[in-house]
């Protein structure tokens, strides 16, 4: 950081640790991207019902398989409209294959609403509301269609944001609890604890982990609701998660235990945990904030690809995994190809924390610069 | 009130070496060896030695930073009676933090970067729960002031300051809770010359405004004899020689004081220097020599010195442990 006048300067020589990460982790453009993407997906976790224009499981008729509906700004007349218009869709028989198919039904032009009342919802199930984001007054709007139970893919999408989001946010956490405390009394007493922890990480690092999460699938009772299940998964993501966490704290803590301040404060009179909280965390919490960024997308990964597989959340829960399965079989593909676009979302999500990591990580260490 | 403010006896530290798989310990090294001395209240007294002589052992066993492994440390603070800090709990120790303190070497590595130079002078104060917030503040900014830091400067971060100034809160933490005892542990060998000079008068000042006894640890002579008032000097763990200033430079007793302080730089460019050089290196710790620890280097050593270890013997106030204090004629050390 260039520092050019007395002002600047003593902005720069008291700015708080966070301050300065931020000024350097506004530099890196694709982690600012990331960062505005992963907001963005954070709003969706927090009020689909506002975003998505139907419920994850509302059935829209007998719309089948319908395809994404084509935006065009055009009204009733065929002239130009600033307004979004949608076609709508009739339901024909192909005379050749026989096959119901959707053909677009050029007189049945509706425009697209905004802040429209739809179907009631109630807010983090307290607040009542109606209002959605676009939809139209008469018939449906499918922006990404629908699927094999006419169910809108965009609405359900958004929904799975927050499961998907939130075993991810949930497992991590627990896996930065456990690592915490186990890195922690690893590093700081050291000896026979150390040691005793270390060959227990070892275990439990070298147990594949598919094979256990089919065992542990296959151990789940099938009369549990999926709301079980859903904790159940992140527990377990938590629990086999904390081991890279707890080695990384380790040796943190074990990199700090002799530095010249711990033994200052030793001589302060400062007790153990006093030590621990104040003087050894906050000199390295920047750097397992940027192990926690990077390991999430494995934790998004882990649950997307055990639903995927049948091993994880089950409908009529929504994951973006769970409706990835959906799209699973050749013939879904082929026919109905949007079915994949929750796919999409899924390596949006990878990206960005990847790219906010990135950003975090080269941020994390203020006082490497040299003023 | 005793005269004395610390009195350590046969204090010793081993530090074990492991080895192999079942990481047994059966060889260790002696980094400070069955060393007695006192300190008198008020006074300086000046730790010298190279590299690897347990100068830094010594002053962290002092402040019990580290856990001797046999020895007395009797501390005589000036409103208690005496106690032994190796007897106390955890619980005492705490209380007893704020009266012994100590100045690291390393100014960049002793002050945690992560926290303001107000909290780093306040530590102390905090962690000992008896004042306010206010209160706390109010001593900071004295102490500050004392030390001569800028008030505007504490709200900032360690990363803005020099060396110099560093050393200037590090001395403020060590002294914002009054303490009677401060351990200097090579404080200033970090720095450049003129700011070691800088810091040395400061800890001059304030050795007279707040009446604090210092050890003050050294591999330097000059510094030492700017600021000490008795000397020990120290070889691979073990005290060869005590006595006050004068008497050490003008009457050196031990061959290894002597090479030291022909060793010290000349300053006039006209002047020759004649420096004793030592051959080899400080022999390792694991594996002492037999007799005196020094004779393998030592350009007086008999055959006794060989295979005798030697005592500690007391001329007045000056002690020397070597077999042939009386009858060797060291050079003088001449100030110019």
């Amino acid at each position: 950081m260039k520092i050019q006048d007395d002002n600047s300067k003593i902005k720069y020589y008291t700015a708080s640790q966070w301050q300065l990460i931020w000024w350097r982790f506004r530099k890196h453009r694709l982690s600012i991207v990331g960062i505005t993407i992963l907001s963005i997906f954070l709003i969706f976790a927090l009020f689909p019902e506002f975003f998505a224009p139907y419920g994850p499981t509302q059935r829209n008729g007998e719309n089948v398989f319908c395809p994404p509906s084509k935006i065009v700004f055009k009204n009733a007349d065929g002239k130009f409209s600033p307004v979004p218009h949608v076609y709508g869709f009739k339901r024909e028989r192909n005379k050749e294959t026989l096959k119901m198919e959707y053909v677009v039904d050029e007189t049945n032009i509706q425009s697209l609403k905004f802040f429209v009342k739809g179907e009631k919802y109630k807010l983090f199930g307290i607040l009542p509301g109606s209002i959605h984001i676009y939809g139209v007054e008469n018939g449906f709007v499918h922006l990404w269609g629908t699927d094999n139970m006419a169910r809108d893919v965009f609405s359900r999408t958004i929904f799975a944001t927050r499961s998907s989001l939130s075993i991810g946010v949930l497992g991590l956490f627990i896996a930065f609890v456990i690592g915490l405390v186990i890195g922690g009394v690893s590093g700081y007493f050291g000896g026979w604890v150390d040691n005793f922890i270390q060959r227990l990480t070892e275990f439990i690092r070298s147990i594949p982990t598919y094979p256990l999460w089919m065992g542990v699938a296959a151990a789940m009772p099938k009369e549990w609701s999926p709301k079980t299940v859903y904790f159940m998964m992140t527990i377990i993501l938590g629990f086999i998660g904390w081991t890279t966490l707890a080695r990384r704290i380790r040796s943190q803590i074990i990199a700090i235990r002799e530095a010249d301040f711990i033994v200052a404060a030793k001589l302060c009179g400062a007790s153990d945990m006093r030590i621990i909280f104040k003087h050894m965390i906050p000199t390295f919490i920047s750097y397992i904030i940027v192990d926690l960024t990077i390991s999430f997308p494995n934790m998004i990964l882990s649950e997307t690809s055990l639903s995927f597989l049948g091993l994880g959340l089950r409908p009529p829960v929504t994951s973006w995994g769970v409706l990835l399965k959906a799209a699973q079989n050749i013939d879904t593909i082929m026919s109905s190809p949007w079915m994949l676009i929750p796919s999409i979302f899924v390596i949006l999500a990878v990206l960005s924390f990847s790219f906010v990591g990135d950003g975090l990580r080269d941020a994390a260490d203020p006082y490497s610069e040299k003023s | 009130m005793e005269d004395n403010i610390l009195v350590v006896k046969n204090l010793s530290k081993e530090f074990p070496i492991y080895k192999g798989f079942l990481r047994r310990s059966n060889m260790s090294v002696k980094a400070v060896n069955n060393v007695s001395f006192e300190i008198r209240r008020g006074e300086t007294l000046g730790l010298v030695g190279e590299s690897g002589s347990g100068k830094t052992t010594l002053g962290r066993l002092v402040l019990r930073a580290m856990e001797p492994t046999a020895g007395e440390i009797v501390y005589n603070f000036a409103d208690e009676k005496s106690v032994d800090i190796l007897k106390l709990k955890k619980k005492q120790l705490y209380k007893i933090r704020s009266k012994i303190q100590m100045v690291f070497q390393d100014p960049y590595s002793s002050l945690n970067p992560r926290m303001t130079v107000r909290d780093i002078i306040a530590e102390t104060l905090v962690a000992n729960k008896t004042m306010s917030r206010s209160e706390i503040d109010n001593r900071v900014r004295e102490i500050a002031d004392l030390c001569k830091l800028n008030l505007e400067h504490l709200r900032r971060f360690p990363h803005a300051f020099s060396g110099g100034q560093r050393q200037r809160i590090g001395i403020a933490r060590a002294l914002a809770v009054n303490p009677e005892f401060v351990v200097c542990d090579e404080s200033v060998s970090a720095l450049d010359v003129s700011v070691q000079a800088e810091i040395i008068n400061l800890f001059k000042e304030l050795q007279v405004i707040k009446d604090i006894t210092y050890l003050f640890i050294a591999h330097d002579l000059s510094i030492v004899e700017h600021i000490s008032d008795r000397i020990i000097v120290m070889y691979l763990g073990q005290i060869v020689e005590e006595a006050d200033k004068k008497t050490l430079f003008e009457n050196p007793m031990h061959p290894y004081t002597e090479a030291l302080m022909s060793a010290i730089p000349e300053p006039d460019p006209l002047r020759k220097m004649a420096p004793i050089f030592l051959e080899g290196e400080i022999p390792n710790p694991i594996n002492p020599p037999t007799g005196c620890y020094f004779h393998p280097r030592c350009h007086y050593a008999t055959e006794r010195c060989k295979k005798e270890m030697p005592c500690r013997r007391c001329f007045g106030n000056h002690k020397v442990a070597c077999h042939r204090a009386e009858e060797l004629h060291l050079k003088q050390y001449i100030k110019y």
